[in-house]
């Protein structure tokens, strides 16, 4: 009877707990959302605590007339795009061989790669670097410099050992297969859900990165949506959104505030919609890391 | 491998054929090689051309003459960092930063795990991960602007709650005692979700067997986490201990400097930003690869010395 009791209150304690751990870290985002969507006199007044007020789509509006977000978020949308593109394929091309267990020197390729993850030239050493190649103020300079991970070519090496059957490949040796033939036909198309954990890791990266951005270009013409957000949301460097229009100073402000919302609502779209995936491939590649790792 | 077995059957392997062998594998898999050049290429050209550009450290780099021809200083660069007015107070809010992360990030998705394993409604237990994973998402600059206008002196969120309760303005951002607080907050909301997935697979893993056995034996839900999931789950808190600890001094420089400003500097200068104030925004190379330098060193120390220890205490270790 007893025991009943004291599994009851530890129920209520855990599922309390728990309960006030999502709200926690549930409330500020449905603030950022409802606060889009307000009037942002509102939200100036300290009127919004959890649902829109006075609901407009002003503040997103104001957004698309935006040049500086819209060409940021176009030219993150490139990078994002071609930076993945480059990094899926030189993921595959390091962990295909490092697979192999036939492949002599993997031992000596593994250990030059993760010794990186230790230790490096440092920002200064790699700022002259990029400097001396005239990669400064490129569209290069936002993709080369992290063309690869050495934590996804580990995890993407181990699912080829893991999940590809050594028999199959030596299957297609056998029937004449080169070792690029061999990847293309033969493990490639095994190794999908490997490759949309890598995809999806990448492209997060990428839609995240602010600060190569930051340390190498100086054209503002060429920022990521990330540099934007920093100007408008840190630095407070509004007065180009609101420069235009004709209206008095405390309608200015009004619009800012709005815009400030809305814009961390924007940011955020693409990885809104995939969450569902992300959640799911993130986690599966935790753990195919944590075996490793 | 099998392969190569095959083709040695009936052959006593002598020495030279080993060779042989080593050689003709490496010439069956050109292809390999060619694969892999491309990254290796990379990592050259962009790890350890950096590693040969650390010399810097201990010259006087002048862009004119170029990294090899620059004359060599000595130590000039350490010194000078030594005996600086900044020296003691990066290396303190680098240490205090650091351990504050470990000592109030660390435990936290510790408990989150077991909180979320004793969930046993499963929808309720998913419903509460999807929220909690969902900030780790979020870019560094995303997190910092939300973290600028809630506690925005005029507008923000929060102050106008201490308002509502009569309280006076607190200015966050521009006060350096709030720096640090704040940011291990921050740290904690956006990533305690993510870090708590690693010990619930953990403690996934632990025997069923076990938790029956002291049930019958009349054991409590605590006393079983306490006797059964803590002991279970010890080697992943170690080796994770081990990580943090070794980078206790390799903060997540992005989001300091994001929130750095000039009225917290006092609390919010760690190495790195003052590496990248001085090497990059005033172009003293030299100097700021010198420091760089001395904290990459550091670091490497700490990681093997922290992973020796843990050798040492409890059999668990990174390599």
């Amino acid at each position: 009877m007893t025991a009943a009791r004291e599994d009851r209150m530890f129920n209520i304690v855990v599922y309390s707990l728990l309960s006030l751990v999502a709200l926690c870290v549930l409330y500020p985002l449905v603030y950022v959302v409802s606060a889009s969507f307000s009037d942002p006199q509102y939200i100036m007044g300290g009127e919004i605590w959890l649902w829109p007020k006075g609901m407009t789509v002003d503040s997103y509006a104001s957004i698309f007339k935006n040049d500086a977000i819209v060409r940021g978020f176009l030219n993150t949308l490139l990078y994002t795009a071609a930076g993945t593109g480059l990094n899926l394929v030189m993921t595959i091309l390091a962990a295909y061989p490092l697979s192999r267990s036939d492949f002599a020197g993997r031992n000596l390729f593994m250990g030059v790669m993760v010794f990186t993850m230790f230790f490096g030239g440092g920002l200064i050493p790699t700022y002259l670097l990029i400097k001396n190649l005239h990669l400064l103020n490129t569209f290069w300079v936002m993709i080369l410099p992290g063309a690869v991970s050495v934590w996804n070519i580990i995890i993407m090496r181990t699912y080829f050992q893991q999940s590809i059957p050594a028999e199959m490949q030596e299957a297609a040796v056998i029937d004449g297969c080169s070792n690029f033939q061999t990847l293309i036909r033969i493990v490639l198309p095994l190794s999908m859900p490997i490759i949309a954990v890598t995809v999806l890791y990448y492209a997060v990266g990428h839609w995240n990165a602010f600060f190569n951005a930051l340390l190498y270009l100086s054209d503002r013409k060429q920022f990521p949506l990330q540099l934007i957000l920093r100007e408008i949301l840190i630095q407070g460097q509004t007065d180009e959104m609101v420069r235009a229009s004709t209206e008095s100073a405390i309608k200015q402000q009004r619009a800012v505030e709005g815009i400030k919302y809305a814009v961390l609502v924007v940011a955020n779209i693409p990885m809104f919609l995939l969450y569902p995936f992300l959640q799911r491939y993130f986690v599966k590649g935790i753990m195919v890391g944590a075996i490793k790792g | 491998m099998a392969m190569l077995q095959q083709e040695h059957v009936g052959r006593k392997p002598l020495k030279s054929t080993a060779r042989i062998s080593r050689f003709s594998k490496i010439l069956r898999n050109w292809q390999l090689y060619v694969m892999i050049s491309p990254v290796l290429a990379y990592y050259i050209l962009f790890h350890y051309v950096p590693m040969y550009g650390i010399q810097i450290a201990f010259k006087d780099f002048r862009i004119n003459k170029g990294i090899w021809d620059s004359p060599w200083v000595g130590l000039k660069h350490f010194d000078r960092f030594f005996h600086s007015f900044f020296f003691e107070r990066l290396i303190f809010n680098t240490i205090e930063l650091g351990l504050y992360l470990i000592v109030i990030g660390f435990p936290i998705p510790i408990l989150l795990a077991l909180l979320l394993n004793e969930a046993k409604a499963e929808r309720f237990k998913k419903f509460v991960q999807t929220i909690t994973y969902a900030p780790h998402f979020l870019s560094t600059v995303v997190v910092v602007g939300m973290m600028m206008i809630f506690l925005n002196p005029r507008y923000g969120l929060v102050n106008q709650f201490i308002g509502a309760l009569g309280g006076d303005t607190v200015n966050f951002m521009a006060n350096p005692s709030w720096f640090k607080t704040l940011y291990v907050l921050s740290d904690v909301w956006q990533t305690m979700g993510w870090s708590s997935i690693i010990y619930l697979a953990a403690l996934g893993g632990i025997d069923t067997q076990l938790h029956e056995a002291a049930r019958v034996d009349g054991a409590s839900r605590i006393r079983r986490i306490w006797h059964i999931n803590l002991p279970g789950i010890r080697p992943t808190i170690v080796i994770l201990l081990i990580l943090n600890l070794g980078s206790v001094m390799a903060i997540g420089f992005e989001k300091v400097l994001l929130m750095q400003n000039n009225l917290n500097l006092a609390s919010s200068d760690i190495i790195d930003t003052y590496v990248y104030r001085s090497g990059i925004l005033d172009a003293n190379y030299s100097f700021s690869a010198a420091i760089g330098l001395f904290s990459a060193v550091i670091n490497f120390l700490l990681l093997v010395l922290v992973n020796a220890v843990a050798r040492r205490a409890g059999g668990t270790s990174l390599w």
